[in-house]
């Protein structure tokens, strides 16, 4: 894994954000740092963190496999998160999720707790529901990467994805 | 990308009061610090750093302020917990997780008003006397954690931040935290432990009170990011003054989120107290749909307990007592806590008659099944047994025996865990067992076992993994 100068000036920079003496707090700054980079959190990724704050491995990776935001393996071009609960529930999230499913040729029957991710065929997108993303009244709404949309309705997915290219 | 709800020009209705969103849709306005400061902006910390840090927290307890994270807990009070002889550092953490379902404010203020939330933090630290403050900020609010990060540029470079803050010797930095989506991580001392770059496992209290031994051992003060704005209003008005917005006891203005299924869903400031969820519902959401009754309402983020339509409830009306409905509720703490529930976080979820009770609580215990940090027995094992009970409820494998499990499940859970998620995932479960207790039996009756109710609850309960 070969991390660029650049991203490691950043590391850098977030270290200073805390007391000398608790470098542990960047550790999920940096691993933010690395997701955005590899698109995933690799073996490597974590020893990289763990030396770069003197700490093992092992501190690293527990909080990988806590953080729902962290993947250990790479997602789809384009990664989509629907929102499941409550209020998107009730506008039709699940639908949502069917149709955008149809349309990009993705199987999620084998997605589970510990394996929430499902990918394309041809690897341009990956999907998994979140918890409330806190816009309960526009729903049903995603995140395609950074990006946020709301009121995903079965009917707007066709033309949500043609904006990914 | 632009945000997303921006709507410039959006008129605020009638009967709303803002100061806290006063230019959230406001037209001709941007996040910038120029126009902020055009419009006044960090006038009132000018003004503080003129009085004493310990005027400032008398101006904030006078003010009555009440939490706007879901405690409601005397923000003046709060910081009054620092121990008078402390002599390590003090920090300041701004909860920024917004992450309890129905709750959408502290978005649009990230989003539109990034200074507000930078002034009133800063004000806040000057009372409370810390020199580091952190905002922790969801990780599913890419977009605020760059407009925060660019507004922080924007008020160093005005010396707002760093040494000599407005040439006094007041010396403060904020920086942004990013969390990585995990719901506990809004509970205060979960968030501490995230922050310190560990598994959120909340903290139990006693000892470990924020105040008092927070953020490395540290005397720390976390307030949800609304409630910190309004320390900037309160600085404005005086506390005096702010203490006659809204009721006694319940101060000031807040921000309600209303969803579901409703005409028109939104974010409304009131004076607390001055609305009661019948105009909430009819006038300010515009009814509920077409055709459609009123069932049931969640009146404070998905952790409150549940309110049926024709309950009636006993509140206290000055020293007397009064028998009112549900649409004559007040929407304040107090007789929201009066009448059995909370008003928490300030997220209303209105659900009409088509609602099946049974599915809207499946979804509510999946998701405290998913979220539940796992350190306590209870808690690990409960919400996940709920989230199971209502999934074969739903698929047709339920037994009539079933609801009584249900709910002796929930009241294994509250009182029995460190932190308050433990009631947060309890609450739903024996709040709609006991209000709704026919829908529950109508799943598990034997004439229903084997039979799936309808194919919308089962794309709900399909494909969500255990
Ligand atoms: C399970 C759980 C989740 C919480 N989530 C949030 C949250 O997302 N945002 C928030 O401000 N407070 C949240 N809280 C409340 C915080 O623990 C804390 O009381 C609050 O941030 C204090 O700020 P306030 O006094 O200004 O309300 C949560 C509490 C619990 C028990
Ligand atoms: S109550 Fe639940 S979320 Fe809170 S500490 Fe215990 S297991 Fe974790
Ligand atoms: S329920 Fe989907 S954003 Fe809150």
């Amino acid at each position: 894994m070969e991390v660029p100068k650049e991203l490691e000036k950043e590391a850098d920079d977030f270290i200073c954000h805390y007391p000398q003496e608790e470098k542990g707090s960047a550790s999920l700054p940096l691993l933010h740092l690395l997701q955005r980079e590899f698109g995933y959190i690799s073996d490597d990724a974590i020893s990289w963190v763990a030396e770069k704050l003197g700490t093992e491995p092992i501190k690293i990776l527990e909080l990988v496999t806590f953080y729902p935001g962290f993947r250990q393996k790479a997602p789809g071009k384009y990664h989509i998160r629907v929102c499941r609960t409550l209020s998107c529930a009730m506008a039709g999230c699940h639908q949502t999720m069917e149709k955008i499913c149809e349309l990009a040729g993705i199987d999620r029957s084998n997605v589970s707790h510990h394996d929430p991710i499902a990918i394309s065929t041809d690897g341009k997108f990956s999907i998994e529901f979140a918890e409330c993303l806190a816009s309960c009244g526009t729903g049903p709404v995603c995140l395609v990467g950074d990006d946020f949309h709301e009121e995903v309705k079965p009917e707007n997915t066709e033309q949500l994805l043609q904006q990914y290219k | 990308m632009a945000d997303p709800r921006y709507i410039a020009g959006k008129k605020p209705h009638p009967r709303e009061r803002r100061m806290i969103f006063r230019n959230v849709d406001r037209s001709g306005w941007d996040a910038s610090i120029a126009t902020y400061r055009k419009d006044g902006g960090y006038r009132e910390l000018k003004k503080a750093l003129k009085m004493k840090p310990a005027a400032v927290t008398d101006e904030v307890k006078a003010s009555g302020l009440r939490g706007r994270g879901g405690a409601g807990f005397p923000t003046g009070v709060k910081w009054g917990f620092i121990p008078p002889d402390n002599n390590k550092p003090i920090y300041l953490i701004c909860n920024a997780d917004e992450s309890e379902p129905g709750t959408f404010k502290d978005r649009y203020i990230i989003h539109q008003d990034p200074h507000q939330l930078l002034e009133g933090i800063l004000i806040s630290s000057y009372a409370v006397g810390a020199k580091v403050a952190y905002i922790y900020i969801r990780e599913e609010f890419p977009e605020g954690a760059v407009i925060l990060e660019r507004a922080i540029e924007e008020a160093r470079t005005a010396k707002l931040l760093g040494k000599k803050i407005l040439g006094t010797d007041f010396e403060c930095e904020i920086y942004i935290h990013r969390g990585a989506g995990a719901y506990i991580c809004g509970e205060e001392t979960g968030l501490i432990e995230s922050l310190e770059g560990k598994r959120p496992y909340p903290r139990i209290k006693p000892p470990y009170f924020p105040a008092v031994l927070g953020l490395y051992m540290c005397p720390t003060i976390v307030n949800n990011v609304e409630s910190l704005c309004h320390v900037k209003h309160v600085m404005a008005m005086g506390g005096k003054k702010y203490a006659q917005l809204g009721t006694p006891r319940n101060t000031g203005t807040r921000i309600l989120c209303v969803s579901g299924d409703v005409q028109k869903p939104g974010y409304f400031e009131i004076e607390v107290g001055k609305l009661t969820m019948g105009e909430l519902i009819e006038d300010l959401c515009g009814g509920m749909k077409k055709g459609r009754k009123l069932k049931a309402v969640i009146p404070g983020g998905s952790s409150a307990k549940v309110l049926r339509a024709g309950e009636t409830y006993t509140i206290r009306d000055g020293d007397k007592e009064k028998t009112i409905g549900l649409p004559d509720i007040p929407m304040d703490f107090d007789s929201l806590a009066a009448c059995g529930s909370m008003a928490g976080s300030g997220g209303v979820i209105v659900m009409d008659d088509s609602r099946d009770m049974t599915w809207v609580l499946n979804n509510i215990n999946t998701f405290y099944a998913h979220e539940s940090c796992g350190q306590c027995t209870p808690c690990r094992e409960g919400s996940l047994w709920m989230k199971k009970i209502t999934d074969r409820m739903l698929s047709g494998g339920g037994v009539p025996s079933d609801v009584e499990t249900l709910v002796s499940v929930g009241n294994n859970i509250a009182g029995r865990t460190i932190c308050a998620f433990g009631e947060a995932c309890a609450w739903p479960t024996q709040s709609f067992v006991a209000k709704f207790p026919e829908e529950f039996k109508k799943h598990t009756s034997r004439r229903n076992i084997g039979k799936a109710l309808n194919p919308e609850t089962k794309t709900a309960s399909a494909g969500l993994g255990d």
